[in-house]
């Protein structure tokens, strides 16, 4: 179970780049849930992924997980609860490093790291195998450099990576934003398989609407560092995607009051 | 024939720091001019030590330790106290020249009547030959002493390759080589970047301090100068080995540092012979680094360059 309380994150405060991407942001994400975040650029999706994981710490608030109050861990500590892809393909993997090398380091993820044999004969057997249930083929490639395939084959070894150890959390940043339409649907099926597999307790960042109703159980829109809509139970299975894209059309409609008076709208509002 | 003997082992003292500049250079990415600063330590430390007539491989591992600390200030300046790459090295390097003077109580250490693992080696030479001072190597004759101390050293040089290949293989030197390649994904696994990149950098500099532990006994002194210009000999050793074995599996570049090492070294003996004033040499190698740095970029450009007007 996830738990944020009361969440503040403010970048370069007190100067005239002063950006406050998280504003009192409070989630409770019960065990086995998957919530899908969406929101215009720069509403603070991803800070917010970043403030779970660890990335900085944030101005205020607390961050439960699985028991723990992770507030004050650093982003390796956090890993050993928290699997993980990004945006963009390159972050998730060691290019330079075989797929094996890259897998091995994932089995090991949040544990210790001595002078034991890194790539042992029975964890190749054991990520060969898993690789083979991608279907891409890439079994047979095991000691090629990750920085030689694609995108998508990228982003689905970074699935594998990240789901190696079931996780506590499962965090998510758009990441299929950056794959072709047909890589893109790949992975986001394989995200389904093993989140429905895992049970993983997963949040998940998206720009598509029909990503964001085919998927998970529960959607939340963020805007100016606020949570400004969380529909779950019979709201969530209802809903279309027009409907959240009009509820873009709203928040697109207010910006162009006056900031001041948007903020104070809003304040009322939620 | 002696000048190669006397350039091969040489080359392979100084192999142990162009492996050194590979880890904190390649691996890492981190240009860490420590080098400089810790080789010298290294002799300062073993060459002091066996002054007081310590035993030639206590004083020799002394040093290579004292290298891992020299290592460990600079990986903590940069990781702690969030200074500069560049800088944090400097700052330990120039803070050692100091620390080298205390240690040697001056700035030279002669150790011609002292025991060291090359009189050892002779020793033991000597013993297993039987007495001649020269041998016949191909119709050459070559001194007990060159012979044995080459040897000697190349067996280290292979053992200390070797141990580093291991390391790199377990759980630990993976997560090293993953610590340089991606920062941000081996953080996501559990790694902490900080405790890793400290790590290597007290690993580089203990292989300098030993390079510079073993060459003070080849060479019979410790000086506290020795080791200005010293990583970017070992940056040309890298780059020349990178050429010579191409590719980019580890253990192909551990062997092209020491295989780059000694070619590097030879090339130097040579040019001397040829009459090069030593002086010049630090000139030379740092235009031929330079030369390797930006020759690469220079040749894709000339190669991408006929393909506009063939498109145009
Ligand atoms: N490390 C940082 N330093 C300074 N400002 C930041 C940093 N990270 C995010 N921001 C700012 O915080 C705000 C929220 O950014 P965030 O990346 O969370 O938006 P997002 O909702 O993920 O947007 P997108 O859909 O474009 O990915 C933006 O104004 C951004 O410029
Ligand atoms: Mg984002």
């Amino acid at each position: 179970m996830l738990e944020i309380a009361n969440i503040t994150k403010t970048f370069h405060p007190g100067t005239p780049n002063e950006v406050r991407a998280l504003r009192d942001v409070s989630l409770r994400l019960e065990a086995g849930s998957f919530l899908i975040i969406i929101g215009t650029n720069g509403s603070g999706k991803s800070t917010l992924l970043n403030a779970v994981a660890g990335t900085f710490l944030v101005d205020e608030g607390q961050i439960g997980l699985a028991g723990h109050s992770i507030t004050r861990w650093s982003e390796h500590q956090r890993a050993k609860l928290i699997g993980r892809v990004f945006q963009n393909p390159f972050s998730g993997t060691a290019p330079n490093m075989s797929i094996a090398e890259n897998l091995a380091l994932a089995a090991r993820r949040g544990q210790p790291r001595g002078l034991g044999w890194g790539l042992t004969r029975k964890l190749r057997q054991e990520l060969q195998a898993r690789i083979r249930t991608l279907n891409m083929g890439l079994e047979s490639r095991i000691d090629n450099p990750i920085g030689t395939l694609s995108g998508g084959q990228r982003q689905a070894l970074t699935l594998l990576m990240a789901s190696w150890l079931k996780p506590e959390l499962l965090l998510l940043d758009e990441h299929t934003a950056a794959l072709d339409p047909k890589s893109a649907d790949q992975v986001i099926r394989l995200t389904h398989e093993i989140i429905q597999r895992d049970r993983l307790t997963t949040l998940m960042v998206t720009h598509s609407m029909q990503q964001a109703v085919n998927l998970g159980n529960r959607i939340v829109m963020m805007h100016r560092g606020r949570v400004l809509h969380d529909l779950q139970g019979p709201e969530r299975a209802r809903v279309r995607p027009e409907d959240l894209l009009k509820r873009f059309d709203e928040v697109r409609r207010r910006e162009q009051l006056d900031p001041a008076v948007a903020d104070m709208l809003q304040k009322n509002y939620v | 024939m002696i000048l190669l003997i006397g350039a091969t082992s040489i080359g392979l003292i100084l192999a142990l720091l162009a492996l050194g500049v590979y880890l904190s250079f390649r691996i890492f990415n981190f240009p860490d001019i420590t080098a400089d600063g810790s080789i010298t330590l290294g002799a300062a430390v073993t060459a002091t030590l066996l002054a007081h007539h310590w035993a030639p491989a206590v004083a020799t591992l002394a040093g290579f330790a004292a290298g891992m600390v020299a290592g460990t200030i600079t990986g903590l300046l940069h990781t702690k106290f969030k200074i500069n790459e560049l800088l944090s090295g400097i700052l330990v390097m120039t803070a050692l020249y100091s620390v080298n003077l205390h240690i040697m109580g001056k700035s030279n250490v002669p150790l011609l009547n002292e025991s060291t693992l090359a009189s050892q080696a002779e020793q033991v030479a000597s013993y297993l030959f039987r007495g001649p001072a020269d041998l016949n190597v191909l119709g050459w004759p070559v001194s007990i002493r060159d012979f044995a101390v080459l040897s000697g050293v190349l067996a280290l040089v292979v053992l200390v390759g070797l141990l580093l290949y291991l390391f790199f293989q377990t759980n630990l030197g993976t997560a090293m080589r993953a610590t340089g390649d991606n920062p941000q994904m081996i953080r996501a696994l559990g790694v902490s970047v900080d405790y890793i990149l400290i790590l290597g950098l007290a690993l580089s500099n203990g292989l300098i301090a030993l390079a510079g532990s073993l060459l003070a006994q080849y060479q019979g002194f410790a000086d506290v100068q020795m080791g200005i210009g010293m990583v970017v000999w070992g940056l040309a050793s890298v780059i020349i080995g990178e050429s010579l074995v191409g590719g980019r599996r580890i253990g192909l570049l551990i062997v092209g540092a020491v295989m780059g090492s000694i070619l590097f070294r030879q090339l130097v003996a040579i040019a001397l012979r040829w009459g090069l004033n030593p002086n010049d040499l630090k000139l030379i190698t740092a235009g031929f680094v330079f030369v390797a740095l930006v020759a690469p970029a220079l040749l894709r450009k000339f190669k991408s360059a006929p393909a506009k007007p063939a498109a145009a």
